[in-house]
């Protein structure tokens, strides 16, 4: 019963007062990251009409894309996607009930995050 | 609806720095919420400073030592200092516990300690639970049967009784609802860890005999399924509870009934 109230009654502080969890951090990562991927196909999307356009126009979108910012862009991108992979993983484990014991959701946590570092640099690497 | 910043009448304010005890070798500065409905301000955040060589080792010793030597206008709940009633609770140095059973020497650096977190605060520690009762109450945390009742007891096997292992422990202190991200911005219509776990704990009792209506009942978009797994109900429970695997089980139950 946030906000509106009918005393004067506070509220009490909240997201600047809990401390992060290695739990709650890899979860509003995984929004995170589905919003933000959205938001790059639509960059993937954007390239593919440009070239159905014209020549003229596939350049300008060409060159943005593969511009650093546009390299920068796509490997966070790719990052996103194996994060958003593995953190959907791990939810289809805890939808069995399972692995949601403190000490397993940690070890499920790191491994998302670490696994999302290292197929990132496997992909990067592969498509040099 | 998600509001990341505290209304205007909740912001919170410099409060009072309370003198230094005098003499004293092992000072711990503390820091602590403050509201009063009667003077019209906003919250503030008072620091005070203890004698560690005269005090308790539980971060409810130094709150009721600062009630009794320092200031007595604090105020806060507590009873049974066992972490058995659920007073206490409170958010302490980021998370939420049992203030008699969160040990001083658990904390780095100063002690920090807020109300139970996005709450109505009724004054300093203590939140308005209303809600949380209500919902509570709202998930029949009583056995519901239908069959004529047995000249005894309701009997229970060894190894059913065993799966209330767990769940039936606690304390509704509210920690865990408190600390859920997903309860903070839907409290209005997301029921929260502590009441789900209680449903569950009635949803898997062999006695009960309304199951099927249980669950019916937790067939919502928010009542239940606004638990997206964030898991702070679980790392924070002072009573080392897990609702978000009570909440999963449900879940589960939701999908295995209609295959």
């Amino acid at each position: 019963m946030a906000g509106a109230t009918k005393s004067n009654r506070p509220l009490s502080p909240h997201l600047t007062i809990y401390r992060p969890q290695l739990t709650s951090i890899t979860s509003i990562l995984t929004r995170i990251t589905g919003n933000a991927l959205l938001v790059g196909s639509l960059l993937i999307v954007w390239w593919f009409l440009a070239a159905a356009t014209s020549p003229e126009y596939f350049e300008l979108a060409d060159a943005v894309i593969t511009s650093l910012i546009g390299d920068l862009i796509m490997a966070a991108s790719v990052w996103a996607l194996w994060y958003h992979l593995l953190a959907g993983v791990r939810h289809l484990i805890w939808d069995n009930a399972v692995g949601l014991d403190i000490p397993t959701a940690y070890k499920l946590g790191y491994a998302v995050i670490a696994g999302s570092f290292i197929l990132t640099a496997v992909t990067l690497f592969a498509i040099q | 609806m998600v509001q990341l910043t505290l209304p205007k009448n909740s912001r919170i304010t410099t409060g009072k720095t309370w003198p230094k005890p005098e003499g004293a070798t092992n000072i711990r500065k503390f820091q602590i919420y403050r509201w009063n409905p009667d003077d019209g301000q906003n919250p503030r955040v008072d620091t005070y400073f203890i004698d560690m060589d005269k005090c308790g080792p539980m971060v409810l010793d130094a709150l009721i030592k600062i009630k009794n030597e320092i200031d007595p206008t604090l105020t806060f709940r507590r009873s049974c200092r066992e972490g058995i009633c659920g007073s206490c609770a409170m958010n302490i140095d980021g998370i939420n516990t049992l203030a008699c059973i969160y040990g001083l020497d658990e904390i780095k650096g100063d002690v920090k300690i807020y109300p139970l977190p996005h709450m109505e605060v009724v004054k300093d520690l203590i939140p308005d639970l209303t809600l949380f009762y209500a919902q509570h109450a709202s998930i029949m945390p009583w056995l519901e049967t239908k069959t004529n009742r047995p000249a005894k007891e309701w009997k229970q096997s060894i190894e059913d009784r065993k799966k209330l292992d767990g769940l039936y422990e606690c304390v509704m202190c509210a920690s865990c609802s408190t600390a859920c991200p997903s309860y903070w911005w839907n409290s209005d219509r997301y029921l929260g860890p502590a009441a789900l776990l209680h449903a569950y704990r009635w949803i898997i009792d062999s006695r009960d005999e309304a199951t099927g209506e249980r669950l019916d009942d937790l067939e919502d978009p928010f009542k239940l399924y606004r638990c997206h797994t964030i898991m702070n109900c679980a790392k924070t429970c002072p009573k080392g509870l897990n609702p978000a695997k009570a909440i999963a089980e449900i879940k589960k139950m939701m999908v295995e009934r209609t295959i």
